[in-house]
């Protein structure tokens, strides 16, 4: 357990560009990268966030550089040049690993500061975690501690309250481009989540009518029910650009589905009307070219993070106060990691027998008056064999190595603490 | 009483400066309070321009549009009037600040060339002057206001594509809005614009004797009706708007500007002020 350290990597939308970020993008779901990462030697736990908007890996480590190497390897692969990764990569160790973790759980280090999805993310990617026993005592407690620290923020400040989110920003782009939503049409293409919230909004700002295209359609027409709206196949995409006004696109695809060629030549037809596109996709779903057409905009998920950060200085009094509470929060969790690590409960153990059997030792030879030199040398040592062979089992126990990987050593600081009276590392905490 | 005439125009100048400026003190502070303040000045200023043409009139004693001076005055009061008479129907944000930095301009301009009262030549006594001149400066009033909201249309659409969002993305009204003020007044001044030449026509039939003779003016009149034309033509049938239409906005008032000035210095003409 010694040297064991929290490690924290990752790529997010303020040190990478959605170019870098669709090409890390983890689009196969937890499973494959979760059991994939069982594979690198030294990582004792880790979890994995993936977002549009991040990746992130959070590992406890106590091995050094090779490990590093080996995460890096399995973010990025061939895909980009290894001396531009640590242009991309951020990493951050114990304290402010954790205070990084916390900083995100908390929606503070959002693209949208506040936006709630973020924590919702979070949950689900322990939950993929613990399922693939990737977690352990330290991270079940870590992202426990996130969770509640979130939820913290979320209660003592407003900074969810006047949460501007990235479907906050598409509705404010559009009104900018339309002026007047009523009568405009919007499609979604994809099912997405935050395809879903952006519509909602659009809907709320008095939207006309919502078209929901999808490769499923089944999927459409459940989605559309919700909306008033009608479904229609992803076949049917360019010919819809016809009578629609803003495009959500989401899909999963992996390549471009909407080409310039497409559009530029529907724009006759529709009479130059301008047209809305967001593509909040990552990878991508559209043609970057589309905005060289007149009287087409097109944002895709970076672009509308640089309308969120105009409306953020009304947030910023409220972050403020939100990463003082983040500061807080990390350095109880800090001072519970002290705490509760092995070494210093062996230390601890220690101390408290050896200052039993010292103090004693004490006491026992002002009782005795005069005595010999070679006698107080055969007391002293029969109190510290005896105080060695107290320790001997229970150190033992402490510092077995836990079988079968699983990691009994939070179970068994406990239990030794409880036994030998050395308080809890938590006391610390009611501060 | 030449004097009173003078010291008037000074007065015009100097309140619609104010409320430039006032205008734009509300674009860059966007404060409500002054907003209010500059449109009662300019509203005034509107009002002291009435007067001092009406002056002139009685001064003059036939319609002041004959000198250079006059015509620009009144091309400044034609697009006072016509911005405060769309603003009766409908606001676009922050659309006063160009309009009124615009108009303080043309007066700036009038300023410079020579307010001498000259008497009018012979074949300008007619009724149709006021109605010719008049109709054709309240279109340029209308095309002088689609020329500021193919500005700002192509302010904002340039911070929209590049997708930096700074001073003019909190500041201007939509680009539907933008367009529709296009259209809106692309219509107004071009049906004016149309009137403009037809009333000239029929006069130049009475003056001397040819509906048209191919003055420079005329001509340049003529070009600059044909670019509105192809505006609302295109505008109609294949929906030309947005960028296209508001560059085209400019450039027609780029004509505009050049009939009222270039083809006086340049070409000159029967038109030629006090000729």
């Amino acid at each position: 357990m010694q040297g064991e350290k929290i490690v924290l990597l990752g790529v997010n939308h303020k040190t990478t560009p959605v170019e870098v970020r669709e090409k890390i993008a983890l689009s196969t779901g937890y499973e494959e990268p979760l059991i994939a990462l069982k594979n690198i030697t030294g990582v004792k736990e880790y979890y994995l966030l993936s977002t549009c908007n991040r990746v992130e890996l959070l590992l406890v480590t106590d091995a050094g550089a090779e490990v590093e190497d080996a995460i890096i390897e399995f973010l990025f692969g061939s895909r980009i040049p290894r001396e531009e990764c640590r242009n991309y990569l951020y990493l951050h160790y114990g304290e402010e690993a954790i205070h990084h973790l916390f900083m995100v759980a908390a929606s503070l280090d959002s693209m949208v500061v506040g936006e709630a999805q973020i924590l919702g993310q979070l949950k689900e990617a322990y939950r993929h975690a613990a399922q693939f026993n990737c977690t352990g005592p330290l991270l079940n407690k870590l992202l426990h501690k996130s969770f509640s620290v979130a939820k913290r923020v979320r209660t003592e400040t407003a900074i969810g309250s006047s949460a501007v989110s990235i479907s906050y920003a598409a509705v404010q782009l559009a009104k900018k481009i339309f002026g007047n939503l009523q009568e405009k049409k919007v499609m979604l293409v994809g099912a997405g989540e935050m395809a879903e919230l952006a519509a909602e909004h659009l809907v709320g700002q008095g939207v006309g009518s919502v078209v929901v295209a999808n490769r499923t359609l089944a999927r459409a027409v459940d989605l559309a029910k919700r909306f008033n709206g009608t479904a229609v196949s992803i076949e049917e995409l360019v010919s819809q650009l016809e009578h629609v006004d803003i495009i959500i696109s989401s899909t999963g695809a992996t390549d471009i589905i909407l080409y310039k060629e497409q559009v530029k030549a529907i724009m006759r037809s529709r009479m130059n009307k301008p047209l809305f596109f967001i593509d909040i996709a990552v990878p991508r779903d559209l043609d970057p070219k589309l905005i060289d057409i007149d009287n087409v905009y097109l944002y895709d998920i970076d672009d509308l993070s640089s309308v969120v950060e105009m409306n953020k200085s009304e947030r910023d009094k409220e972050a403020i106060k939100a990463s003082r509470i983040v500061d807080e929060e990390t350095l109880k969790f800090q001072r519970w990691c002290q705490g509760m690590a092995v070494t210093p409960t062996i230390q601890a153990l220690k101390s408290r027998i050896e200052s039993i059997g010292r103090n004693e030792l004490e006491r026992t030879l002002t009782r005795m008056g005069d005595i010999s030199e070679k006698d107080r040398k055969n007391l002293e040592k029969m109190i510290s064999s005896l105080t060695s062979k107290l320790l001997h089992n229970p150190l033992m126990y402490l510092k077995e190595e836990s079988c079968a990987g699983r990691d009994n050593s939070d179970r068994k600081i406990t239990v030794v603490r409880e036994i030998f009276g050395l308080g809890n590392g938590d006391e610390h905490k009611s501060s | 009483m030449e004097e009173i005439n003078n010291l008037l125009y000074q007065l015009v100048l100097v309140v619609t400066f104010v409320a430039a400026a006032a205008y734009i003190v509300f674009f860059i502070s966007q404060n409500k309070r002054i907003r209010k303040i500059a449109r009662v000045i300019l509203l005034a200023s509107g009002i002291l321009q009435t007067l001092y043409i009406a002056f002139r009139f009685v001064l003059v004693g036939h319609t002041p549009i004959t000198s250079h001076h006059e015509a620009v005055v009144f091309f400044a009061w034609a697009t006072t009037w016509a911005y405060l008479s769309f603003r009766w129907r409908y606001t676009v944000k922050n659309f006063g600040t160009f309009v009124t930095v615009l108009i303080f301009s043309l007066l700036l301009v009038a300023s410079f060339s020579s307010w001498e009262i000259l008497p009018l030549v012979p074949a300008l006594q007619s009724l149709w002057l006021p109605i010719h001149a008049g109709v054709s400066i309240i279109a340029y009033g209308f095309l002088s206001l689609a020329f500021c909201g193919g500005l700002m249309y192509l302010l904002l659409e340039r911070e929209l594509k590049s997708k930096k969002f700074g001073y003019f993305f909190a500041r201007f009204p939509s680009l539907d809005a933008l367009d529709q003020l296009n259209s809106h007044c692309l219509t107004a001044g071009f049906v004016f614009l149309t009137l403009g030449i037809v009333t000239g026509s029929i006069w130049a039939r009475q003056a001397w004797g040819t509906y048209w003779h191919w003055d420079p003016k005329e001509t340049w009149s003529l070009i600059t009706w044909f670019l509105y034309l192809v505006q609302v033509h295109q505008r109609f049938t294949v929906g030309w708007r947005g960028k296209k239409a508001a560059v085209m906005a400019i450039v027609g008032f780029a004509s505009v500007v050049f009939t009222l000035w270039g083809v006086t210095y340049l070409l000159g003409g029967v038109h030629s002020y006090a000729g």
